[in-house]
């Protein structure tokens, strides 16, 4: 960051752009050299990171930035899902009349899902708004609890809706706006071309490089520091001067944004279903597991969570049905031993290394008092458990004399 | 008298249910001076100054700032209108460095929104380095540059006092609430802390409204001083006649005759609340 004041407009823009064209060159690289070399088993993990880096920085905002605790992430991404799918697929029909993959690279169709995951986007936004507006006026829990019931809402409705109009002359008989309430209900979107696939990740990653992009300008500013100013303090924050309201919406709203853009590219990468079942409360919670473990209000951890967290899994196949064991135990550790995160609330190039190695000498010992301390407590409440059970049961008043030996 | 006030309260009154926490306060603080605002211990004062900031709305009256009517706004358009507070309990962005804190408040005008932050245009670089420039500027002056890097919630207590008061002053406000920026400090401290008040004051050229148990410190710097008690203005002016108001003498000593030593006690000492055990925000308990 320059402190001086007037480098010229011309040198500001190109340098504020410069980024993103970084960007697209290494997304074009991730798609031509990377994807190539490594095939499609690694190539579907690598579409799968980029996909889970979007959805876990996007939350990161509004969790991280602005400690809004929201459990509807993937509510917004079913709005962007669902949007940028019914898009693609009635649009490929009225425009290409046809629904299989329509062009190469940059071709027509990609363009066509380019917009799409766009438009899915700017719809999350808006639900985003809708929900955001009268929600952000409640703190922790009940917030949680509003966000985890939007994204509910979500789900039943589009099991709602009706069966996909799979076939191509129907669809180019029928008026677009009869067509958005065939969303496919429970069985999902399905017959829809599948664009994004292991030797096609250029999309994924080039909406990572701008939702981190996004994210770190957002950070690394006014606005930013302002969101973290209510996510620590919000009445100093209010009594600052900061239009604390104003400021929670606009962070829901972009991190929506790019929950819609992450659910559009999902919706099209081969071999995911665009099921509302797939979109509930479990893959919030997927979501919020890869930030909390990141650090609440670091980009890069996030990234580095979702890279864990996607890879793990695959890794560690064979063992796929203890993997919501293994996240349990994963957040227990991590509240033990780095409540806030792996990285906290910092960057990985603004780590203080002799803090990590304090923190590592001293893990063992922490660990080893909640080792103790944990079967004290659990040995304590199951004694308790039975006579308490017991007294439910019978409905008599439990009798503390009882527990006199 | 002649400059027109910086902050012009008349007939100000709040009531919690039956409770009349403030009734009917009215001051005025002219540009530049410093004002106190003073009492026992659930005397109402904090209650004025979240009547003030707009944490609680106004049963009655009138709250002036700078000849714009300020009663009823949002805390948030109060403190860009220009009056903002400290905190008696500190409240400051914890996890957050020091620099930020104060940067976060010197932003609160900045004209850059999202869209510009995001595309970084000129306009965002040039707020960023000014809001850069007034933070490091606040810090200095309040002697705490060399902590820019540490978190603030790791800062010694003192510091915190004065991270608070750079953090309130770069907001650029025309009115200044200090609400009990001694407390807990020792005497070193509170020398300290004096000299401080009084050089800001001329410095930024703002207007102090200052709540202190201290009555060394109130009576050495107000210019003015208004006594509350149980939310009713028992007396105002300059220090020397609150020092020697009966009804102010009564309201923290106890009646005279209750005991003839209590009433010899010096009002330059610290303060001995009516109600050792009242929080300043339960007003009045009868």
């Amino acid at each position: 960051m320059s402190g001086q004041p007037g480098p010229g407009a011309v040198m500001s823009t190109v340098r504020s752009i410069v980024p993103l064209l970084v960007a697209l060159v290494l997304a074009y690289l991730m798609q031509t050299v990377v994807a190539t070399m490594i095939g499609d088993f690694y190539g579907k993990m690598l579409v799968d990171v980029g996909i889970a880096i979007v959805l876990g920085v996007s939350l990161g905002i509004v969790n991280g930035f602005a400690g809004q605790f929201s459990l509807g992430h993937a509510g917004f991404m079913a709005v962007g899902g669902y949007t940028a799918a019914a898009i693609v697929y009635y649009g490929s029909i009225k425009l290409f009349g046809t629904k299989a993959i329509y062009g190469g690279f940059l071709g027509p169709g990609e363009l066509l899902l380019l917009g799409a995951c766009l438009a899915g986007g700017v719809a999350a936004a808006i639900a985003g708004w809708l929900v955001g507006l009268p929600s952000l006026r409640l703190r922790g829990d009940y917030l949680a609890i509003v966000t985890l019931g939007f994204g509910e809402i979500i789900r039943v409705l589009i099991q709602q809706t009706d069966d996909v109009v799979l076939s191509v002359e129907k669809v180019k008989q029928t008026d677009w706006y009869v067509l958005r309430d065939n969303l496919g209900g429970g069985l999902g979107f399905i017959g829809g071309p599948r664009y994004i696939d292991p030797k096609n990740p250029f999309w994924v990653w080039l909406f990572v490089a701008v939702v981190c992009l996004v994210a770190y300008r957002v950070k690394y500013s006014n606005q930013g520091r302002q969101l973290l100013a209510v996510r620590e303090n919000e009445i100093a924050a209010e009594a600052m001067g900061i239009q604390t309201t104003r400021a929670k919406v606009s962070a829901f709203m972009m991190s929506a944004f790019f929950a819609g853009v992450g659910g559009g590219l999902y919706a099209h990468e081969l071999g995911n279903s665009l099921r509302p079942a797939d979109l509930g409360f479990q893959r919030s919670i997927d979501i919020v597991i890869i930030v909390v473990l990141g650090g609440m209000g670091s980009i890069s951890g996030v990234c580095i969570a979702a890279i864990g967290v996607t890879l793990l899994p695959e890794i560690f196949r064979e063992f796929s049905e203890y993997r919501m064991i293994v996240y349990a135990l994963a957040l227990i550790l991590m509240m033990i031993l780095r409540p806030q995160g792996l990285l906290g609330l910092k960057e990985l190039w603004e780590i203080d290394w002799r803090d990590v190695g304090r923190s590592l000498v001293s893990a063992p010992g922490r660990l080893l008092r909640w080792l103790v301390g944990l079967p004290v407590v659990i040995v304590g409440v199951v004694r308790r458990l039975p006579r308490q059970l017991r007294a439910t049961l019978t409905g008599r008043e439990l009798d503390d004399d009882e527990d006199a030996p | 008298m002649t400059a027109p006030a910086a902050l012009e309260i008349t007939g100000l009154s709040k009531s919690f249910g039956g409770l009349k926490a403030v009734t009917e306060l009215s001051f005025a603080v002219p540009a530049g001076a410093l004002h106190g605002l003073i009492g026992p211990n659930g005397a109402g004062k904090t209650t004025v100054f979240n009547l003030l900031t707009g944490v609680y709305q106004p049963d009655a009256g009138s709250i002036t700032l700078g000849g714009e009517r300020v009663d009823g706004k949002k805390p948030s358009a109060i403190a860009r209108a220009g009056m903002v507070r400290t905190f008696q309990n500190i409240r400051l962005f914890g996890d957050l460095d020091v620099l930020d804190n104060v940067r976060i408040a010197a932003g609160v005008r900045a004209r850059s929104g999202l869209a510009r932050s995001i595309l970084r245009t000129p306009l965002f670089r040039r707020e960023e380095a000014e809001i850069l420039e007034r933070a490091r500027y606040l810090l200095d002056v309040l002697g705490i540059a060399h902590r820019a890097g540490e978190q603030a919630k790791s800062l010694p207590y003192g510091d915190q006092r004065r991270l608070e008061i750079a953090r309130a002053l770069a907001t650029q406000p025309k009115v200044l609430l200090l609400d009990e920026p001694v407390a807990g400090m020792n005497t070193l401290e509170k020398r300290e802390m004096r000299g401080l008040i009084q050089q800001l004051r001329e410095q930024f050229a703002v207007s102090i409204l200052l709540i202190e148990h201290d009555m060394g410190l109130v009576m050495d710097i107000c210019e003015h001083i208004t006594v509350l008690d149980h939310g009713v203005t028992i007396a105002r002016g300059v220090p020397a006649d609150i020092q020697c108001d009966p009804a102010v003498i009564e309201a923290y000593l106890g009646v005279p005759d209750a005991s003839g030593e209590e009433a010899g006690a010096s009002m330059s000492g610290p303060s001995s609340p009516s109600d050792p055990d009242g929080d300043p925000d339960a007003t009045g308990a009868h």
